[in-house]
């Protein structure tokens, strides 16, 4: 039997299209733009101004406050101009526009292929390299990485779990990186054990992706402490506390984060990025983009620099089909549909999946027949059906009794509901709403 | 194209179940039921089958469209289910006056006037059947003898619930109660054919296993308990297992989505309360059978139930790995 999380769970179709298929780099255009916001927490301010020269891996967006993440320029060029543009929020943000020129690295940037496997930092030095590198979780949430290296005070860490479970149906980056990428993703995540000094980690990988659990099996043995724990392939299992139950059973109490049981979670492509920031001073300026979709006529899976529109990377796996209805930031259970394709890849755009219009439109909503398949699929104990209710009547007290904030919005309760009721769309306000509540009461 | 784009919160995919899929998947596990009852009561049991659901089907529709004013959606399945649950709980010699007016009570009173499907507080079918028992117990009661290697259809014969109450001499063997050849309504006769049934809708995930068989486990406990002090065929677990509406009211009547509670632990306290009310209401009762009784009395605590149980929570389970 192989392990997974205890409650609920779903298998919708994987639609892997892009699986197997080697990274690609997309060619870089004659002028690129990179938002100042790409990351969970604050905006960073910019340090460039309009006329100035840069280069890749230049600071360009310096952090504000311990939650964010600092941005680099991915590109050699001009900055142009400083200005508001979309972004996958689909509100115009700060953003760097910088006017391409050639393609010239800064000098502190081991742009060689050569594996480093030797790193004598302390664990500060090496959670401020990962801080001045920017680097964010990768899986798609953008949470600043050094934040979570730093567990609040009174907490130790004792396991580092690394989440390459990549349970989105449809993208297949961190799969393919894990396959080209295995050895620098392993040192990488020696140097996150070192950074949180434990001596234990464990790498979770979905069962289909036997190849990628083979030859990190393999690999493994030549990483003290590290090992390898292939998993039951079920959604949402890159949910934090979700793989943390798959993988060492115990569960991450209401409103506590994973530290309360002695774990940190990073996401594979997060431990590349800091193999490359550590070993290679490499600022995170470009990232693993899978580009796909039923009709796509060339799904595959790009290296993008930051900045690039989406219409670069649809066009080089084919261009838009006649029958796109809906693109869609990420992967299609908890992805963002997007208004334009003229937004740029940022650090957390783990994919692009373009779905027909056919499936883009939601079916009829009937009334609730009360069949608790959303109850049945709740990964976190939730009463979905009840939660609508209560966010629909303005029950706030009720909403909150009922862990309407412990939703991690993965959307099971919507994919499974026979009646198609928009149960995550209500749970979603309930929540913003409930969490507004208690922070006034706090406050 | 771009102003084309459909924007909208995740999640972007659906399962594509449905309310029809879960109704006819539902209507499929009733099936070896019907094929037993058509064996058992020949042309009768087609004819009050299909009236039924032709008499639920009308009705809503009707109801819908002249009433509520609202398209009507007699096709998703719930209408034929109450029709065939109600045909299945009522003798196959039944006046075809009789069962309208039970369909109309189910579907008009018990089903629309609350708002239609997912609204309503009690079970259709079982307050269809009991609308008519006590409306009309004569008719309700009196059974056709099965008509299996028989040459007449024409005589009446008890239930092996009322020879359990009134003559415990007369009973049948338990084995031909299992396969379906004692008298009874139309889809209490096997509970071999019903038990196939359960296993489909496990199988389909239309339903979990905690209703029908806390249900069944109940009646077992308790009648098992009451035979070790008193070893007579009155209590013997495999005749109340066997017999009356027990196998169809726990596998189909008490599982109804809309008026059976939402969460596991609610689930196991509403299928115990209903087997502890059914043997209860058939030992000390005035009526020989309790089954649907017993799940009409339970779907009015369901709000209760859903309102003071919870799901089992993430987090609450901290360390049992």
């Amino acid at each position: 039997m192989l392990k997974t999380f205890r409650i609920g769970g779903i298998h919708p179709k994987e639609n892997k299209f892009s699986a197997g298929k080697a990274i690609q780099p997309i060619a870089i255009p004659a002028q690129v733009v990179i938002p100042l916001a790409q990351h969970i927490g604050a905006p960073c301010q910019p340090v460039v101004k309009k006329g100035d020269k840069v280069k890749v891996g230049t600071l360009i967006g310096k952090t504000v406050g311990f939650v964010s993440a600092n941005i680099h320029s991915s590109v050699s060029g001009t900055v142009l101009k400083i200005d508001k543009a979309f972004d996958s929020s689909g509100y115009k943000r700060d953003a760097v526009f910088v006017n391409v020129d050639g393609d010239e690295w800064e000098e502190t940037i081991d742009r060689s292929e050569a594996l480093v496997k030797e790193c004598t930092l302390t664990s500060k030095e090496i959670i401020d390299k990962i801080s001045a590198a920017g680097i964010v979780g990768m899986g798609g949430a953008t949470f600043p990485a050094h934040v979570k290296l730093i567990p609040p005070p009174g907490t130790k860490a004792e396991t580092l779990i690394i989440n390459a479970v990549e349970c989105e149906p449809y993208l297949t980056s961190d799969h393919q990186l894990m396959m080209e990428k295995t050895e620098e993703i392993l040192i990488g995540t020696t140097i996150l054990m070192k950074a949180i000094n434990v001596n234990k980690a464990v790498i979770g990988i979905e069962n289909n992706k036997k190849d990628a659990i083979n030859k990190f099996t393999v690999a493994a043995k030549s990483y003290p402490g590290i090992t390898v724990q292939p998993l039951k392939v079920q959604y949402p299992q890159g949910g934090e506390k979700q793989l943390i139950d798959a993988i060492i059973q115990r569960q991450v109490p209401s409103g506590t984060l994973p530290i309360s049981v002695g774990v940190i979670v990073q996401n594979v492509g997060t431990a590349f990025a800091v193999y490359e920031a550590v070993q290679k001073n490499k600022p995170l300026v470009e990232r693993v983009v899978t580009v796909t979709g039923k009709d796509v006529k060339n799904p595959c899976n790009v290296l993008s620099r930051v900045g690039i529109p989406l219409s670069n990377l649809i066009d080089f796996a084919g261009g838009l089909p006649e029958t796109t209805g809906k693109i869609i930031s990420g992967g299609p259970m908890m992805g963002k549909a997007i208004a334009s394709v003229d937004i740029p890849v940022t650090k957390g755009t783990s994919g692009i999946l373009i779905i027909p219009t056919l499936e883009s439109k939601r079916e009829r909503m009937n009334d609730c027949i009360r069949c608790t398949k959303c109850i049945n699929v709740c990964p976190m104990g939730l009463n979905p059906t009840l939660l609508m209710n209560l966010t629909e009547y303005s029950e706030w007290d009720r909403a909150e009794k009922d862990r309407i904030t412990d939703c991690i919005e993965c959307g099971s309760c919507s994919y499974t509901c026979p009646s198609n009721r928009p149960l995550l769309d209500y749970i979603r306000l309930g929540k913003g709403k409930v969490m507004g509540i208690i922070r006034a009461r706090k406050a | 194209m771009e102003n084309k784009l459909i924007v909208s919160p995740s999640p972007h995919v659906h399962s594509g179940d449905s309310i029809e899929k879960n109704m006819y998947g539902v209507l499929i596990a009733l099936i070896p039921a019907f094929l037993v009852a058509v064996y058992v009561f020949r042309l009768d049991a087609l004819i009050i089958t299909a009236l039924s659901v032709l008499f639920c089907m009308g009705f809503e529709y009707l109801i819908a469209k002249y009433i509520m004013k609202k398209t009507p959606t007699i096709f998703d399945g719930s209408a034929i289910i109450t029709g065939v649950l109600l045909a299945f709980n009522v003798p196959s010699n039944l006046p075809i006056w009789i069962l309208a007016i039970g369909a109309l009570f189910a579907i008009g009173v018990v089903k629309m006037s609350f708002g239609g499907l997912g609204n309503n507080i009690f079970n259709p079918a079982i307050a269809g059947r009991i609308f008519l028992l006590i409306s009309f117990p004569a008719q309700m009661t009196t059974w056709p003898t099965p008509n299996v290697g028989a040459t007449t259809d024409a005589i009446t014969s008890a239930t092996v619930l009322s020879h359990l109450k009134f003559s415990p001499e007369a009973l049948p063997a338990i084995k031909d109660m299992f396969f379906g050849f004692e008298g009874g309504s139309i889809g209490e006769m096997s509970a071999l054919a019903l038990l196939i049934g359960l296993i489909y809708m496990l199988w389909k995930k239309i339903i979990t296993w905690h209703i029908p068989i806390s249900i069944i486990a109940s009646v077992a406990v308790f009648t098992g308990i009451l035979y070790l002090f008193n070893p007579t065929p009155i209590y013997n677990p495999l005749i109340h297992l066997f017999s009356g509406g027990l196998m169809l009211g726990a596998v189909f009547m008490a599982t109804d989505y809309v008026t059976s509670p939402m969460t596991k632990s609610g689930m196991l306290i509403y299928g115990v309360s209903i087997g502890l009310i059914t043997v209860a209401i058939r030992l000390w009762g005035a009526y020989p059978e309790g089954v649907s009784f017993a799940i009409l009395l339970m779907n009015a605590f369901t709000p209760l139930i859903n309102n003071y149980t919870t799901p089992k929570r993430f987090g609450e389970v901290v360390k049992n790995g």
